[in-house]
């Protein structure tokens, strides 16, 4: 069964006001274009958990559809701060903003507990941290064996709704990623919809002649979306690389709160969809950020008949 | 080209090239972005030819052909030896004892080694909201040494944190001893200034060099508490003319993290 629709739609009928929303993806396949179109249909009131909010959670922050984070890294990788987070939690400003926050193994642990149905998830974490001084959802535990060990448990984060971005996908879902995994297969399992964004949409024989490289099974979809270049300036490995001046210029933009509704107003508001935005960019960007090809090997998996 | 009376050489190279000796035989290696980068790049290239970089974004053993300006950057994927998800990367890499060292920073550190990344001031209402744990947590607890390269200045260097992200030593280290960590936690502490050991009997920070041109009163004057000495306080040996060369044309050819005043 096609689930192929747009992304105006899979926002529209999946995302609902309150919603605990998991755009996941580390660093790699950040669905930009998602969080854009959130924006634009003007969500209201999300718990937005990433293990990185990045940029597109500062944008999310920024344009109000949010009003809690749960995270466990809060910044713009390799530039600094991200700015619309900052004024909510340091001034208030506009609103406050709750915080919920992890280490990087709690925060996949807590995917991982609810992929794999189970009440909590034990890590030898934490230990004489403040951490979970001011997270009581980080609790010790003492193992029932005879070891004894101590260990702190994390509680199932369980999204209502889980986006991420795959290389390429069917049209019934099946998902194919390569590059950094990040914990986009723990979050997906974990949450009550998914809707998977690719870059390409594929035959499903494609996906059935390397069935290793499927990381999102298609059984747990509920929405397919096709839209190239949905990761910028994020990257997509073997598609296009990271924009990192991007990264550097959302620094100075979301420094000031009207620079920031301004870049909105022209970059997302403006826009009527991700398509737009890609145009706006112009071929020559695109072209900048293609990668030289560095094909992998093929592995022959035999044929049993 | 230096001035007459300059040593030729950036605070940041003579952080890179003392920091990178300590790495000698080291095999896996937990890398972040910016100096440690460079850093482990420059201890495969001269004492740690078998160093495996290890990213906490799920990539052991990379190979990038050019600098990295991210933990994931895609130039750490193509050429790994392998791509982990970020859960066996945590459990199976980390939590269970392979990596030998990894390097941490923060806004704060004690005498002790423990290290703030999360906020200056109060948690509720904070001055700065600084980033948070990532995985410096479960990485101080965990990889067997910790390597810390900091800046001095006083508000960094401090009495007391504002908020403890991830452990270092407690001051007690029969208590230390019997917290049954994989981790024996932070072992060396490079600065602009010089490089701090640890006293093995009260696991407080001593320094053991200055580098050269540096005295003893600007580290005094760039920290919070009165500095516990080594009695045979040495000088750091400058970065080599093999070094400098690898540094500015193979690791750093633009100078982002390396140029003076980076």
């Amino acid at each position: 069964m096609s689930k192929v629709t747009t992304m105006r739609d899979a926002v529209a009928e999946l995302v609902r006001d309150g919603d605990t929303v998991a755009i996941e993806g580390f660093t790699h396949l950040i669905c930009f274009a998602a969080g854009h179109e959130i924006i634009r249909q003007r969500r209201r009131d999300l718990t937005l958990a990433r293990m990185t909010p990045d940029v597109i959670y500062d944008q999310m922050v920024g344009a109000g559809v949010a009003r809690k984070l749960i995270f466990s890294w809060l910044g713009n990788p390799g530039v600094g701060s991200l700015h619309a987070v900052r004024r909510r939690v340091e001034q208030a400003d506009p609103e406050p903003l709750e915080l919920e926050e992890y280490s990087h193994f709690g925060m996949v642990c807590r995917y991982m507990a609810a992929a794999a149905n189970l009440p909590f998830f034990p890590i030898r974490s934490y230990y004489e941290s403040d951490i979970p001084r001011v997270n009581p959802k980080i609790v010790p535990m003492r193992s029932p064996y005879e070891d004894g060990t101590e260990v702190y448990v994390v509680p199932p984060l369980r999204p209502d709704v889980a986006i991420v971005h795959a290389q390429r996908a069917d049209a019934e879902g099946n998902a194919q990623i390569w590059g950094l995994l990040g914990c986009q297969k723990e979050a997906a399992f974990a949450a009550e919809r998914v809707i998977v964004v690719c870059e390409e949409l594929v035959e499903e024989a494609t996906i059935r002649k390397d069935p290793n490289r499927t990381l999102i099974p298609g059984v747990i979809v509920d929405a397919v979306v096709e839209e190239p270049f949905a990761c910028h300036p994020s990257f997509a490995q073997g598609y296009y690389d990271r924009d990192n001046a991007f990264y550097l210029a959302w620094d100075r933009i979301a420094r000031d709160p009207e620079t920031l509704q301004g870049w909105l107003d022209e970059w997302v508001y403006g826009l009527a969809n991700h398509a737009e935005y890609v145009q706006k960019w112009g071929d020559a960007h695109w072209e900048r950020l293609r990668p030289e090809p560095a094909p992998s090997g093929e592995v022959d998996y035999g044929r049993y008949r | 080209m230096s001035a007459p009376g300059e040593p030729g050489y950036s605070k940041s190279e003579i952080m890179i090239a003392a920091s990178a000796r300590q790495l000698v035989g080291v095999r896996n290696c937990f890398v972040g972005v910016g100096l440690p980068n460079i850093v482990c790049n420059l201890a495969q290239r001269t004492v740690a030819p078998d160093l495996q970089l290890v990213y906490e974004s799920g990539v052991f053993g990379a190979r990038p052909e050019r600098l990295p300006l991210s933990i994931g950057d895609p130039t750490l994927a193509t050429g790994a030896t392998a791509i982990t998800s970020m859960f066996e990367l945590f459990a199976f890499y980390l939590q269970a004892g392979l990596i030998d060292v990894a390097f941490l920073g923060g806004a704060q550190i004690d005498r002790f080694g423990n290290l703030n990344t999360t906020v200056i001031g109060d948690y509720a209402r904070p001055t700065v909201r600084l980033p948070g744990s990532g995985g410096a947590c479960e990485i101080a607890i965990h990889a067997r040494r910790i390597l810390v390269i900091m800046r001095q200045a006083k508000r960094s260097f401090v009495d007391r944190l504002d908020f403890r992200t991830s452990p270092g030593h407690s001051g007690d280290p029969a208590h230390d001893a019997a917290r049954g960590w994989t981790g024996t936690g932070p072992t060396c502490v490079v600065t602009d200034l010089g490089v701090w050991g640890f006293d093995a009997d009260t696991g407080e920070m001593t320094l053991t060099s200055l580098h050269p041109g540096v005295t003893l009163e600007q580290v005094r004057e760039n920290m919070g508490w009165e500095p516990r000495v080594a009695p045979e306080l040495g000088t750091t040996e400058p970065p080599t003319a093999e070094e400098l060369r690898l540094i500015r044309e193979e690791l750093d050819p633009g100078g982002i993290y390396t140029k003076p005043g980076a």
